[in-house]
């Protein structure tokens, strides 16, 4: 399974996605400039954390209207997937792939430590390899992570069982404690807690790790023959 | 040329901690009666005259400038005199 890590200016966790995908998950992968990029021969996206742009206007609002986002709603659209996390995630909502809005965390205070996490979709390809309910230690690292959406996003969020992550004890005000959420396809994911970061017990957690080979096993089922 | 002024704030409803801690602040310098601040942008854009220049603004907000899950934006237009 080839994945591809794009690189935007001002990205910084671009390493640390390819790092845990090529030596913690033994997949191969890419680190691609977001400029001239051609995504048509990889399996799965991944957008990186940062500060994309630094964070000019919104978090994620420059790089949305990069070229690769057309290619990446191409991506989706074949039914590829595509995780985003933290500033891939604040990505993802500004160019639309995923419903609602970031804003600053609601104490105002930058956040960097481990969270617990609850699994409360363990039914999507990037969360097969969780049990239901499993609760995981991941790191967060952000200023703008408080997930904000109105009560009809919520609403639908809730009935299609988009909502994959919440915190257990919420550090940043997001509505439903959310911490991360799929699209209604099910193949985007977006969350703020960096899996990259605990893919190997030497990092404090290893409970990332799943979450990449939940993409792996369920790639294979889906386009590997005999697997 | 045309000078648009956009301003952007966010919708009602939306918490909006700056504001929240912009507000605590001006408490602690003694302005009891402040009861609500708000934090929001403003920009100022300067636009060459092909006509439609309102349409354009109108659109660069939609798509960029603002954030219609959170944001909301007005904007006026100015002639702007050059010499």
């Amino acid at each position: 399974m080839k994945f591809a890590v794009i690189v935007f200016p001002g990205s910084n966790c671009d390493r640390d996605m390819y790092h845990a995908v090529t030596d913690a998950l033994g997949e191969e992968a890419d680190l691609v400039w977001y400029q001239g990029a051609k995504l048509e021969n990889y399996d799965a996206i991944l957008l990186p954390g940062g500060f994309s742009y630094g964070d000019y206007l919104r978090s994620g609002a420059i790089a949305s209207t990069s070229d690769i986002v057309a290619q990446l709603k191409e991506h989706v659209r074949k039914g590829k997937s595509v995780l985003g996390v933290c500033n891939g995630f604040q990505i993802l909502l500004e160019s639309g792939l995923l419903p609602g809005a970031m804003m600053r965390n609601k104490d105002l205070k930058f956040i960097c430590h481990h969270e617990d996490l609850r699994v409360v979709n363990h039914h999507s390809m990037f969360t097969t390899a969780y049990e239901q309910d499993e609760i995981i230690s991941i790191p967060v690292a952000h200023g703008e992570g408080n997930y904000y959406c109105d009560e009809e996003t919520l609403a639908k969020l809730k009935a299609n069982n988009q909502i994959v992550f919440t915190y257990e004890n919420n550090p940043n005000g997001s509505v439903e404690d959310i911490a991360g959420i799929i699209n209604e396809a099910g193949n985007v994911l977006g969350m703020m807690p960096h899996p990259e970061r605990a893919a190997e017990s030497i990092l404090g957690s290893a409970d990332g790790l799943k979450l990449f080979q939940s993409i792996v096993e369920n790639w294979r089922k889906a386009y590997v023959t005999g697997a | 040329m045309k000078k648009a002024l956009v301003y952007i704030t966010l919708k009602e409803g939306v918490l909006d901690p700056q504001g929240k801690t912009v507000q605590h602040s001006l408490d602690t310098l003694g302005y009891a009666g402040v009861k609500e601040v708000r934090v929001g942008k403003y920009l100022e854009l300067l636009i060459e005259d092909e006509g439609a220049v309102e349409a354009q603004v109108e659109e660069m907000c939609e798509k960029l400038l603002a954030n219609p899950v959170i944001e909301n934006y007005t904007y006026t237009i100015e002639e702007v005199v050059t010499l």
